[in-house]
């Protein structure tokens, strides 16, 4: 059990997917403008990315080892994701139409977010059992989610305040990006990586 | 030999995910469109066509397709903002003739010149005119929405349109310069008001 709680805080805070490993940027840049959307989004990507891990484990283990064909495994990963990801996307439409139209491109785009493939591959990489794939899937979504409601929190507030010219936007975006960053490698040695 | 076993476990991986996501298509239908729904309950259901569609429903689906939202004068700039909220795109002032904060106007009929013929009765869309066949007509002045309709059914024009005079009930503090980009530091925080 305390294994898994690790397993969580390492994913969560220490190994932060956008944060510290770099993944799923353009989401992350993309929906923070505004604190519901990014939440409806934090949701959308836990789901997809729990689910992802979970089932690309099963593909994986069950179907292409026992068949010998491992080398699949990068384009089988990504027609479990995008099966998910419309399948999200038709679940949020029939649920929370107004939700759909804010997300809009963001929704079909989770397919290309790096953080749900690099999730799937990662736990090959680490040779994880179904549980911990499940485990560290739904950590790397959370801290997903963490960072980007927090970052959107700050971006309501980047908007209104007085930028200097040059930083407007995106530019002020990503400075504040660096920055969390940096506060997120204080998290280092809080958990094994 | 093992081409065709890779070829054929994709061509199964993808058959088996589209059944499934037929199915869900098929289980997770939307019915009707409820944004339609949500905008239509923010508009002031005056019906009075200043939008130019004949009535709130209509101009609900046209914002719902991409039309402009900043047609409705009886709505003002709050109706102007509430559906930006909702919908998450930016705030315009309102469109046309109007000033941004128009004055607000009320119809009144010239009671002794009126010949009781009930036409503009049935032009009100809010049922702010009370009288009778060949009795005096009368404007329920707190149920007026200043749309003008009107005025132009009525055979001897007696209706004006007045200016709402400022009294000691209605008159407040201009508000400061600038209060709209102070009031709501974030966004969600306009809700809770």
């Amino acid at each position: 059990m305390s294994e898994f709680l690790i397993m969580l805080v390492s994913t969560i805070l220490v190994n932060n997917f956008v944060l510290v490993q770099f993944l799923g940027l353009c989401p992350f840049m993309g929906v923070s403008n505004k604190l519901e959307t990014a939440m409806g989004m934090a949701l959308a990507t836990t789901f997809v990315l729990t689910l992802a891990s979970a089932s690309s484990y099963i593909v994986f283990n069950w179907i292409l080892v026992p068949l010998g064909l491992e080398f699949l495994k990068t384009i089988s990963f990504i027609l479990v994701i995008a099966v998910l990801v419309q399948f999200t996307e038709m679940v949020i439409q029939k649920t929370s139409p107004l939700l759909y139209r804010v997300l809009g491109i963001f929704l079909p785009l989770i397919t290309t977010n790096c953080a749900v493939l690099g999730v799937a591959l990662l736990n090959l990489k680490k040779d994880s059992s179904f549980f911990e794939s499940l485990t560290y899937g739904l950590g790397a979504s959370l801290g997903f989610g963490l960072v980007l409601i927090l970052f959107s929190a700050m971006r309501e507030r980047l908007n209104q305040s007085d930028v200097p010219k040059p930083f407007k936007g995106s530019a002020i975006g990503l400075i504040t990006a660096g920055l969390m960053s940096l506060a997120f490698m204080g998290f280092a040695g809080l958990a094994p990586v | 030999m093992i081409i065709i076993i890779a070829i054929l476990v994709l061509l199964s991986l993808a058959g088996v995910f589209g059944a499934l996501l037929g199915f869900s298509a098929i289980r997770f239908k939307p019915e009707g469109d409820p944004v339609v729904a949500q905008i239509d309950s923010l508009l002031p259901q005056t019906q009075c066509g200043q939008c130019g569609h004949p009535g709130c429903k209509p101009y609900a689906t046209a914002i719902a397709n991409g039309e402009a939202i900043n047609k409705c004068p009886p709505g003002g700039m709050a109706t102007v903002e509430a559906i930006a909220n909702l919908l998450d795109v930016d705030v315009v002032p309102l469109d046309a003739e109007t000033d941004e904060n128009p004055i607000p106007l009320v119809a009144i009929i010239r009671e002794d010149e009126c010949i009781g013929c009930t036409k503009c009765i049935q032009a009100c869309p809010v049922d702010a005119i009370l009288g009778a066949a060949k009795l005096m007509h009368t404007v329920i002045e707190s149920e007026c929405t200043g749309c003008d309709l009107c005025l132009e059914p009525c055979p001897v024009d007696c209706i004006d349109m007045v200016e709402i005079p400022t009294t000691i009930h209605t008159w407040s503090w201009s508000p400061p310069e600038n209060h709209k980009l102070k009031a709501n530091l974030i966004v969600t925080d306009g809700e809770s008001l």
